[in-house]
């Protein structure tokens, strides 16, 4: 390791503590988002700096795209920050008593935990000789896809369940909000989206076939895949009832109803959960990959839209005012 | 230290960072970014612990775990956001509501 390297690295750290520090405190909520944005992509840099490409490709695409744009769809619906909050009649215990403890407690935990940091070895393999003696059995090549999909796939199972939860959640608060209204769209975004949206649809097959071997995989495909989805959202488009209702609904689910299918099947026969049939393991993983891809897509976007297809609805998300109008 | 466990030390620091701001910023969207710090925090963690393989290569157990991090803070942000936004609709308030209000 070099000199410039470690300096780097120092630079990198000391960026992302000021920015997570700055965003925040910094006053304007705005403000805070677009710096959360920056934290994230400076974040995907760390993990690279950490040999951990498959996180700086989900981090990068989950991290800063999907999550800023829940942010900034929130932002527009959110009031903004009071100016100088105050509690309606507070004592002087109740001002003084949560600055004061936190202020204690945070940099007490801190020290504790930062001496006991200390005390690791600096040189650990961990479970990694575990993983390499064992990828034969796996019958993908790359050791991240192997864990995920393979060794621990009840992590990822369970994981698909909380995205299909957190849909439902969402989904059972309300009904689904005007985006972007029409002819608010700019000619920018519109030429951007056209040639965007073929290049992630492009970019996510590839990662999703890579991940047998090299980093990538179902999660950064998705991600871009619902990116794609956003953007075409944002962009003005609409799903039609025809496609918003049962059609949505599968897609939404089958990523996780065929991943718990291969993971049950095996215990119906008496073997071990999620044991993939000898021979049949790199298939099944492609199989439930791409499954995974397309409803973790869905999920996204449907996150994003925040709420569900209304009743009697013409498109998902609803379309705005002018349309209406147009309609009536 | 070497820089892996520096990379450690940063991660216990965005946490309490987040952890701090929990607690005392009132906004609702302000608590969710401040959530998202503190997992930032413990995937950096994570992530620099399973570094210090060496010529080895990196360890993939906590790679796998953080990526399913990712997609699980991403949910909960999402579901978290919706929940702000329900809050502010049905009392007017992006924040929680304090002692002696309605609601609280």
């Amino acid at each position: 390791m070099t000199l410039l390297s470690a300096l780097f690295d120092l630079l990198l750290l000391a960026t992302l503590l000021w920015l997570a520090w700055r965003l925040l405190a910094s006053a304007d909520l705005f403000k805070a988002v677009v710096l959360f944005i920056a934290f994230s992509l400076l974040l995907a840099l760390a993990w690279v700096r950490l040999n951990a490409p498959d996180v700086a490709l989900a981090e990068a695409a989950i991290g800063a795209g999907i999550t800023g744009a829940l942010l900034m769809v929130a932002l527009g619906r959110l009031s903004p920050e009071d100016a100088c909050p105050h509690r309606l009649h507070p004592t002087l215990g109740q001002r003084l008593s949560a600055p004061l403890l936190i202020s204690l407690a945070v940099p007490a935990a801190v020290a504790i935990l930062l001496s006991s940091l200390l005390t690791l070895p600096e040189t650990a393999a961990g479970l990694a000789p575990l993983v390499t003696s064992h990828l034969a059995q796996s019958e993908v090549a790359h050791p991240v896809t192997a864990v995920l999909l393979n060794f621990r796939g009840y992590d990822t199972l369970l994981e698909v369940a909380v995205l299909v939860l957190a849909v439902l959640g969402i989904w059972c608060l309300g009904e689904a909000q005007v985006l972007t209204l029409p002819g608010s769209v700019s000619p920018v975004l519109l030429g951007m989206t056209r040639v965007l949206l073929p290049v992630l649809v492009l970019t996510g097959g590839y990662l999703l076939w890579l991940g047998g071997h090299a980093p990538g995989g179902a999660f950064q495909a998705g991600a871009l895949l619902a990116a794609g989805a956003v953007l075409w959202l944002f962009a003005g488009q609409m799903l039609s009832s025809r496609w918003s209702d049962l059609p949505l609904r599968l897609l939404l689910l089958l990523g996780f109803q065929v991943f718990l299918a291969t993971a049950a099947v095996p215990v119906l026969q008496g073997n071990l959960l999620l044991a993939y049939p000898p021979g049949w393991a790199k298939t099944m993983i492609l199989l439930v990959e791409t499954l995974l891809a397309g409803s973790i897509a869905a999920v996204l976007a449907a996150a994003v839209i925040g709420g569900r297809p209304a009743c009697a609805p013409q498109s998902f998300p609803p379309a705005g005012q002018a349309d209406e109008e147009k309609q009536q | 230290m070497n820089i892996p466990l520096l990379y450690a030390a940063g991660g216990v620091i965005l946490f309490f960072l987040g952890l701090h701001a929990l607690f005392v910023r009132v906004h609702l969207l302000r608590k969710v970014l401040a959530a998202n710090i503190m997992g930032s925090g413990v995937f950096m963690v994570f992530i620099a612990l399973a570094a210090r393989a060496g010529e080895a290569g990196p360890d993939p157990v906590p790679h796998a775990m953080v990526l399913t991090g990712i997609v699980v803070t991403v949910s909960f942000t999402a579901l978290g956001l919706v929940l702000a936004v329900k809050i502010e609709q049905t009392s007017g308030r992006s924040r929680l509501p304090r002692k002696g209000e309605e609601g609280a």
